[in-house]
């Protein structure tokens, strides 16, 4: 499949691509903590703020008028890209962080009481975890977690026997951040569902990397961050079924999301602005559908395939060096690859590759436990856009030599 | 006669000066880094562990006949360049040598942004721990 343009034209999209870093050309290698953005998301947000700024759903006026029409229609793009079954089921959030931890309050305070237990895997970033802590801290609930494999494969006839009358909700990320492993949420939204037991799915590795369809996965919430897709930061994305979102108290109140308020009583507004109090990031919402739009017409599945080829090269690169030892190797992965070069320190790999001007992220990834099953304090991880070529991961691999060569 | 602290953030500063790029500030750090003297198993425990560093960094003093001792160790090999050379300026030091110090060696010597705390490789965490000792040895001495 190929792309509407050539690399270097897509490439010069992306203003930061051409920065320099210690004199060396930028390689960026972070795609996984967050992407850089095209001129087609900047100039939106720039025009936006000269021409249209105005509160959303307040006013009478002109600007809000517009303002508020294109919000909304930021939500229909979010809704075709995630094939939502309806715009109301797109609540706009801060991240996917406020989006998990919308849904463990929210959920959590209806559904979940004294005993009740939660099920997340064991290769999730904390994001997935913390907010479910929490919960089971508030309720004395607790936390059952699906183990992984050496390779980074969920297991699941674990995961089936994990399940009792009194699981209320399984949250599970499509993709691991740390080992790039792509679970088959279908199968284990699936076998939730024959327990009638809701699942979240966090899509902040996925959103990126192809095709998402919630419809057909059948997820009652999927989440993810508009940072994490060429859009800006600040803004996120909670879809969840209609019925739950209905059922569900509202995590924050203010402005927005009521429909009466006395001081003895406020009934709530309908869907989607009961989930959404205050003054919403309007602007990042609408930056956020402009990078959809952008990575649409590109096609996702000609990014996602470059991506793979991207991936494979560094998987292959990487392992000519010797020494270096890959984390998650499991069949079907999104384009990233965490490593550790022997016994050096990924902090030492990380200063070196920084020099060279070669963006990777070192540490824990925000996913301790995935370290602690490996059995080691981090690793570094390259994490691939489509817009990344062949010649910056053979700069990767020339600096990881270099690395290995100054610390042997 | 015996260099002051300053004499050694000179002598330091001059080693780098002779420094090309980067990589060659890198590989004596890493080589300083190896030269660090063994640190003592026993104290490889939580207290002497420096909070806030990408890598593991412990830290541990000594005091004897007015002066203190420091020894250090680092799982990363370019942080335990960077502590073993604040362990070179400030061991052997009195406390109040210590606690005065004004230390302008860092970025005179191409590391300046090791000392920035979002880098969290904790050099600035190093340097305020052993201030730290030093003014509890201070305040021990003064009160015994």
């Amino acid at each position: 499949m190929n792309l509407p343009r050539s690399i270097d034209e897509i490439r010069s999209e992306f203003p930061i691509l051409s920065v320099k870093v210690h004199g060396n050309p930028l390689v960026y290698l972070d795609n996984g903590a967050t992407t850089q953005k095209p001129v087609q998301v900047l100039r939106v947000m720039d025009e936006l703020y000269r021409t249209a700024n105005a509160n959303v759903h307040r006013g009478v006026h002109y600007l809000s008028d517009l303002v508020s029409e294109r919000y909304e229609a930021a939500r229909e793009t979010v809704r075709a890209f995630i094939n939502a079954p309806k715009r109301e089921e797109v609540i706009f959030t801060a991240g996917t962080t406020s989006a998990i931890n919308a849904i463990a309050f929210s959920f959590g305070e209806k559904f979940v009481h004294k005993n009740d237990e939660i099920i997340i895997s064991g290769m999730e970033h904390h994001a997935n975890i913390v907010p479910w802590q929490m919960l089971c801290e508030r309720k004395s609930a607790k936390l059952k977690v699906i183990p992984f494999s050496d390779e980074g494969v969920l297991d699941m006839e674990v995961y089936r026997s994990l399940f009792t009358e009194r699981t209320r909700i399984v949250a599970v990320t499509n993709a691991s951040n740390v080992l790039g492993t792509v679970n088959p949420v279908r199968e284990i939204i699936a076998e939730a569902h024959r327990h009638e037991v809701p699942v979240l799915i966090d899509g902040a590795q996925i959103i990126q990397h192809g095709i998402v369809d919630v419809t057909d996965m059948d997820c009652d919430f999927f989440v993810f961050s508009g940072h994490k897709i060429y859009g800006p930061n600040g803004i996120g994305v909670l879809y969840g079924k209609e019925k739950w979102l209905n059922e569900i108290p509202p995590y924050q109140g203010g402005g927005d999301m009521v429909a009466n308020v006395t001081f003895e009583k406020t009934t709530y507004n309908e869907l989607p602005f009961k989930f959404e109090a205050g003054t919403t990031n309007f602007t990042g919402a609408i930056g956020l559908a402009a990078a959809l739009d952008y990575v649409s017409a590109l096609g996702r599945e000609a990014l996602a395939e470059r991506e793979q080829a991207l991936l494979a090269k560094a998987t292959s690169g990487l392992l000519s060096v010797g020494g270096i030892r890959i984390y998650g190797i499991a069949p079907h992965k999104v384009s990233l690859v965490s490593f550790l070069p022997g016994a050096i320190h990924q902090y030492d790999a990380g200063m070196i590759l920084d020099k060279m001007g070669i963006a990777v992220r070192t540490g824990t990834h925000c996913a301790q436990p995935v370290m602690e099953r490996y059995g080691i304090t981090g690793n570094i991880r390259a994490s691939i856009a489509f817009y990344n070529t062949e010649e910056e991961i053979e700069t990767l691999v020339k600096g990881m030599r270099k690395v290995t060569e100054m610390f042997a | 006669m015996n260099m002051t602290l300053n004499d050694i953030q000179d002598q330091i500063i001059d080693e780098f000066s002779v420094f090309g790029d980067w990589m060659e500030r890198y590989e004596y750090l890493i080589d300083m880094g190896r030269t660090l003297p063994p640190f003592d198993i026993i104290h490889k425990v939580p207290d002497f562990l420096i909070e806030g560093c990408q890598s593991k960094v412990w830290l541990y003093p000594s005091f004897d006949n007015g002066v203190i001792t420091y020894t250090a160790d680092s799982d990363a090999l370019i942080t335990r360049g960077i502590v073993a050379l604040l362990v070179r300026v400030f061991s052997g030091r009195t406390p109040d040598e210590i606690i005065s110090a004004n230390i302008y060696f860092i970025d005179r010597i191409g590391l300046k942004e090791n000392l920035s705390p979002t880098r969290s490789n904790g050099l600035l965490a190093m340097m305020k721990q052993m201030r730290l000792y030093a003014l509890a040895f201070k305040s021990k001495q003064e009160h015994s």
